[in-house]
């Protein structure tokens, strides 16, 4: 008796064999697998942009740093403006761990571009009296021209904050403006200051040319103080009692940084409802797949035939059919990663982001081309295999 | 000696009633050329489906190469198909756009050879039925009785026990066929075990056994000298 051999068909083949049926059949192959990209594709965009867009408000938070704390007036019990008490700065600058503080204090005054604009068209612009710490204690940066000295402050020299700056239309040094009846020439203008939006809508004075030439009365409206990151919080704890021992609960203390951490975190959470809608596409691609699986192999019932006559067992046949439909969607997988991540390089290069498509969205989206290739060609492979040999030759 | 394909009394019913087999006895032995001959409804082509494993009888027994088929399940009979028979069909059953080297190696794509050595055998194959000139080409690029041959070599390359031909000409014009038919007997004289099953009777004529079949029993079986 003859030993029969069992057959075989070795890993590399069956990678040959499913290409070569998706070769043949080059345009159907292009639009099944492109409702995978297209699902693909929109879920990587979607994450990409999304992480992209979080990572940018995370590298802003960590340069601006999120141990400054700000100590507003408030209100009195009877509802007035309060103040707070002229020796506040000196104060909290005695708190350990604090390393920097400064103040504005609110004026009475408006600014104009001339003498000749009339009172009530201040373009909501406040002015402010600043403390020479305050550029650094805010991180703020001088667009052009030059931040106060201790010269400087006590001068009519006036820095706008941008907004204001664009505002009285006035955007380099050395120009004049009408400041509370006189004219204040403009020493810088400044870059906008994220975790301070108030003072992009001022023009700052110095301390001491406010108290002489516009009657401040030197208490401030607002202070910035910076602390060892570790100890914000009892910097804050203590920060109501240090500056206004008398009524400590005038005062509002806050975290501007909290608000950008928000956001950052808001952006994270990647709109639903854009992947909901990948999600759809992508099952719509399943189907495509499936169906030209079932169409492909009720047209390939003698190519079928011939190969159980050269000894594939079913099993050869189910896997050779869910190879195609694995290579099928695994390439309009790849097809749409490469599209999605495209998409997030473009949009991240266009706003600035640093780009960041996530190796987990990379990781699930080829999972789920997987599962969809397996799932969409299961049913066509387990057909194609129990075709009847005789059956699939036509010859019967 | 021992046949290669034995069949006992085998009765085919297809679903529905129809008795395509009525009890068939037959014995191939090594190195015969045979020809199964019948008009169309003989039940000829069920008799290769059950010589050729393709499907089972509903009674009665078929041994190949001393394995009773009736019970070996689907992987140990696609094992057997793949390790001793050989196939040639009317219609070519050439992949399209493959080269006709490539056509001919896939017929050891189940057979656990690697494709280097099954590139080389099928060169080899193809040598032996005169397209040794041919291995690049495709299908297309070939007449239809060199597609036929293709077809031949794919079934000879893995040296079956027994070559099964079925209508092997019926395609192809007289001067293919008769090509084909050359073929075959070249094969023959170099050793192999080779069924016809045909209708024609100038291709019966050919084999050195001629065995008719009617209404699903064997009605003459004639050894003839060449």
């Amino acid at each position: 008796m003859t030993a029969v051999t069992p057959s075989r068909l070795m890993a590399r083949d069956l990678l040959r064999v499913g290409l070569a049926g998706l070769r043949v059949r080059r345009t159907r192959v292009a639009l099944a697998s492109l409702g995978i990209a297209i699902g693909i594709a929109t879920m990587v965009a979607v994450v990409g942009i999304s992480s992209s867009s979080q990572a940018d408000l995370l590298r802003r938070l960590d340069e601006l740093g999120t141990n400054m704390l700000t100590v507003k007036a408030g209100q009195t019990l009877q509802g007035e403006d309060a103040k707070l008490p002229e020796q506040s700065v000196a104060m909290v600058s005695r708190i350990e761990s604090v390393y920097a503080v400064a103040a504005t204090g609110d004026l009475e005054a408006s600014v104009y571009r001339t003498d000749r604009i009339p009172a009530d068209r201040t373009g909501g612009i406040s002015v402010r009296a600043a403390t020479l710490g305050l550029l650094e204690t805010v991180q703020g940066r001088v667009r052009t021209g030059s931040w106060f000295t201790t010269a400087s402050a006590s001068f009519p020299t006036v820095v706008l904050g941008d907004l204001a700056s664009r505002r009285l239309g006035v955007t380099a040094p050395g120009a004049q403006v009408w400041l509370g009846g006189r004219w204040f020439t403009v020493l810088g203008v400044l870059d906008p200051v994220p975790l301070a939006p108030g003072i992009d809508r001022a023009a700052l004075v110095g301390w001491e040319g406010a108290r002489d030439l516009l009657s401040f009365d030197g208490h401030p409206t607002m202070l910035y103080e910076r602390s060892t990151p570790e100890y914000v919080e009892a910097v804050r704890s203590v920060l109501p009692r240090t500056v206004n021992p008398e009524y400590p609960e005038e005062v509002t203390v806050s975290r501007p940084s909290d608000a950008l951490a928000a956001r950052a975190a808001t952006a994270g959470a990647f709109t639903n409802l854009l992947l909901g809608l990948g999600a759809v596409a992508l099952l719509v691609g399943g189907v495509g797949v499936a169906n030209t699986m079932v169409v492909s192999v009720l047209e390939r019932r003698r190519e079928i035939g011939l190969r159980r006559a050269l000894g594939a067992t079913r099993g050869h046949i189910r896997a050779q059919f869910l190879a195609e439909s694995l290579l099928l969607s695994g390439l309009g997988g790849v097809a749409g990663l490469a599209l999605g991540t495209l998409v997030t390089i473009g949009y991240a290069v266009s706003n600035g982001f640093p780009t960041l498509v996530p190796l987990w969205a990379i990781g699930g989206g080829l999972g789920a081309v997987v599962v969809i290739g397996s799932v969409a060609g299961l049913y066509p492979a387990v057909r194609a295999a129990r075709l009847s040999p005789t059956v699939a030759l036509g010859t019967a | 000696m021992t046949p290669i394909v034995r069949l006992e009394n085998v009765v085919k019913t297809y679903d529905g009633g129809v008795a395509a087999l009525r009890g068939v006895d037959l014995d191939i032995f090594p190195g015969e050329l045979l020809a199964i001959v019948g008009p169309s409804g003989s039940g000829k082509s069920t008799l290769l489906h059950m010589m050729g494993v393709l499907d089972r009888p509903t009674s009665g027994r078929v041994i190949i190469a001393g394995h009773d088929i009736g019970r070996l399940p689907d992987r140990e009979l696609s094992g057997l198909r793949a390790s001793l028979l050989g196939f040639v069909f009317q219609q070519f059953h050439l992949a399209a756009g493959v080269s006709a080297l490539d056509n001919v190696a896939d017929g050891m794509l189940y057979s656990g050879v690697p494709l280097s050595e099954r590139r080389r055998r099928a060169a080899l194959a193809l040598e032996r039925v005169g397209l040794g000139e041919r291995l690049t080409h495709r299908p297309h690029e070939l007449s239809g009785g060199e597609q036929q041959r293709v077809a031949v070599a794919r079934a000879v390359v893995r040296e079956p026990a027994i070559l099964y031909a079925d209508e092997p000409t019926g395609n192809l014009d007289s001067a293919s066929g008769a090509e084909v038919l050359g073929v075959l007997r070249t094969l023959h004289a170099d050793g192999t075990t080779i069924a016809i099953i045909t209708h024609e009777h100038e291709v019966a004529a050919a084999a050195g056994r001629q065995v008719s079949v009617r209404d699903g029993r064997i009605v003459s079986d004639v050894r003839s000298p060449l």
